[in-house]
C-alpha cells in the first residue's frame, strides 16, 4: 500500500514540480495563439467542415450524372455515346427578363420558360431516340435533378474556394451557415433522381393525384399544353377538373388551362379550387391537409399570375387545399401518408363545394403538381 | 466531370492512410517501450504509456472517421410497392414497383374473374422514429 502511495504522489507531484515552467509557458503560448490567430483557427474550422460537405455534394453530382447516362443508354438506346450530350446539358443556364421596367416581364418569363422547355425536350429526344411522349418527360426531370445537383455543387466549390483564397471568415461563415439546409436540398434531389428515372409518383404529385382520381372513368380533352380537363359530375355540380396530362413528368400550364375553361364557360364559374402539395414547417406531421383562400402553385409566378387575372375579371372565388410535406417527401417517391392524404383531401373538397356552392353550379378544381407515374 | 471523379470521393486517401497506421505504429512502439521501462524509469514508462494510448486512439479514431464518412456517401434508394385492384371482385395484390408503372394503369387480367387489373397505388413507407418532444 505504502509503495503504491509513493508512486502515486511521484507521479502527480514530480511531472509538474520539475516542468510546471512547461505547462506555464504552454499555457501562455495557448492564449496568445488563441488571441491573435482564434479567428484564423476558426475560419480553418469552418472551411473543414465545409470540405466535408463539398466531397459529399461533388458524390452526389457524380452519381446524378451516372444514372443519367444510364438511365438514357438502358431507356433511349443511342447510336453514340451520350456521355459528352449529357455533361453538356448540366452547364446549360436560364437567363431570367429583365426587370426594370416590369410591365408585361410575365409574357417576356413564359416566353423564355417555354424556349427552354422546347429545348430541353428536343435535346431530349436526340441523347435518347427510343423514348415515347412519357419517357421523354421522365428523362428531362432526371436530367434537370442532376442539373440541380451539380448548380449546387458549384455554387458551394466557389464558396469554398474563394473563402480558401482569402481566408475571410465572413465569405466562409455565410456558406457555412445554411449548408445543412443546402445539404438537405441536396440529399433530397439525389433521391428523386432514381424517381424520375423510373418514372415513379413523388410527393408533388399530390395535387395530380387529387385530379387523378377524381377524373378517372370520365372522358378528358386537352385544353393548354400537357393539360388535361375532364366534366365531372359532384354533388350535383359540374367540376372542371383540371391536371397535367400524365403519367410522364410534367406540371403542365394550369394558369393557361384554368383561364381557358373560365373563358369557355363566359365566367360562369362558382367557385375555383386549387389543391396542390406545400411544404410543411418542422414539428407539422406529413400529409396533413389544410385548407385556405387564394392561387395554390408554386413555381415562377406566370400561373399564379394568370389564375389571378382570369378570377379578377369575373371575381371567381378561389379556395386552397394544400397537402403539407418537406422538401425530401417532395421530390422522393410518394410516402404512404402523403397516398393517404389525397382521400382526405377530396373529401375537404367535396365539403368546400357543398357548402359553399349551390346544385347546378360549375366549380374549377385544379390538381397542381408534377405527375411523374400518375395517369388519369 | 472524369468518369474517375466519383470513385476518387468514395476513396480513403492514400497519403491520410499512410499517416494514421504510421502513427499507429509509433503509438504501439510506445506503448511497448513503456512496458519495458516500467521497471528501470517509471516516470518516462508513465509519459510513454500516455504518449502510446493517446496516439492510438486519435489514430483509431480519425480511421474510423474517415470510414464513417465514406459509408455516409450513397444514395438510398426506398423500397416503392405497387398496389394491382380489380375493380370488380375487389382482389388485391401488392408487388414491388417495376418501371412502366403508373397509377390507373391497366394491368394483367384478374386471376379470379379474367378482368383487366388496375394499379391504384405506388408509393413508399416510411418508418419514423418516434422522437420524444414537448411541442
Amino acid at each position: 500500500m505504502a509503495g503504491m502511495a509513493a508512486l502515486q504522489s511521484q507521479i502527480m507531484q514530480e511531472p509538474f514540480g520539475e516542468f510546471s515552467w512547461i505547462l506555464t509557458l504552454l499555457f501562455y503560448a495557448f492564449f496568445f495563439v488563441f488571441m491573435f490567430y482564434g479567428q484564423k483557427i476558426n475560419t480553418y474550422i469552418m472551411l473543414r467542415e465545409v470540405e466535408g460537405s463539398l466531397f459529399k455534394l461533388k458524390y452526389l453530382r457524380d452519381e446524378g450524372r451516372k444514372i443519367v447516362i444510364e438511365t438514357i443508354k438502358e431507356i433511349g438506346k443511342p447510336q453514340t455515346d451520350p456521355t459528352a450530350r449529357v455533361d453538356r446539358f448540366l452547364e446549360y443556364f436560364t437567363i431570367s427578363p429583365q426587370s426594370l421596367d416590369p410591365a408585361g416581364i410575365v409574357g417576356k418569363l413564359e416566353h423564355i420558360l417555354d424556349v427552354r422547355d422546347t429545348r430541353f425536350k428536343d435535346d431530349v429526344k436526340l441523347m435518347a431516340p427510343a423514348t415515347d411522349k412519357t419517357q421523354v418527360n421522365n428523362l428531362e426531370n432526371t436530367l434537370e435533378a442532376a442539373m440541380a445537383l451539380n448548380f449546387i455543387y458549384k455554387v458551394i466549390r466557389h464558396f469554398y474556394l474563394l473563402g480558401k483564397k482569402t481566408l475571410s471568415l465572413y465569405i466562409i461563415m455565410q456558406i457555412q451557415m445554411i449548408l445543412p439546409l443546402v445539404m438537405r436540398e441536396a440529399e433530397a434531389y439525389a433521391s428523386a433522381l432514381k424517381a424520375f428515372a423510373d418514372g415513379q409518383p413523388i410527393g408533388d404529385g399530390a395535387g395530380a393525384l387529387v385530379a387523378a382520381k377524381l377524373t378517372h372513368g370520365h372522358p378528358t380533352r386537352n385544353i393548354a399544353k400537357d393539360c388535361v380537363v375532364a366534366a365531372v359530375p359532384i354533388e350535383g355540380r359540374t367540376a372542371y377538373v383540371i391536371k397535367a396530362e400524365g403519367p410522364g413528368g410534367n406540371v403542365g400550364k394550369p394558369g393557361e388551362a384554368i383561364k381557358t375553361v373560365v373563358e369557355e364557360s363566359e365566367g360562369e364559374i362558382a367557385m375555383i379550387i386549387m389543391v396542390d402539395a406545400a411544404l410543411k414547417l418542422e414539428g407539422e406531421a406529413v400529409g396533413e391537409v389544410a385548407e385556405g383562400v387564394g392561387a395554390a402553385i408554386g413555381g415562377p409566378g406566370v400561373d399564379q399570375f394568370k389564375i389571378e387575372e382570369s378570377i379578377l375579371k369575373y371575381r371567381i372565388p378561389i379556395n386552397a387545399v394544400i397537402i403539407k410535406e418537406d422538401i425530401g417527401d417532395a421530390v422522393s417517391p410518394m410516402r404512404k401518408e402523403i397516398f393517404d392524404a389525397v382521400d382526405k383531401a377530396i373529401e375537404r373538397i367535396k365539403q368546400v363545394i357543398l357548402e359553399k356552392t349551390k346544385e347546378g353550379d360549375r366549380v374549377i378544381i385544379a390538381g397542381v403538381g408534377n405527375t411523374i407515374g400518375i395517369g388519369q | 466531370m472524369s468518369k474517375k471523379s466519383s470513385s476518387a470521393t468514395t476513396k480513403i486517401s492514400s497519403f491520410v492512410l499512410l499517416v494514421i497506421f504510421i502513427t499507429l505504429a509509433l503509438s504501439l512502439t510506445a506503448l511497448i517501450l513503456a512496458i519495458s521501462a516500467f521497471s528501470s524509469n517509471g516516470i518516462a514508462a508513465y509519459y510513454l504509456l500516455l504518449i502510446g494510448f493517446l496516439g492510438a486512439a486519435l489514430s483509431t479514431y480519425v480511421l474510423f472517421q474517415t470510414r464513417k464518412r465514406i459509408k455516409r456517401l450513397s444514395i438510398k434508394t426506398p423500397s416503392v410497392t405497387t398496389t394491382i385492384e380489380c375493380r370488380k371482385c375487389g382482389f388485391k395484390s401488392v408487388r414491388d414497383f417495376q418501371r412502366g408503372d403508373y397509377i390507373f394503369r391497366e394491368v394483367d387480367p384478374c386471376q379470379k374473374c379474367n378482368e383487366n387489373m388496375l394499379i391504384t397505388a405506388i408509393y413508399r413507407e416510411v418508418e419514423e422514429k418516434k422522437k420524444r418532444t414537448l411541442f
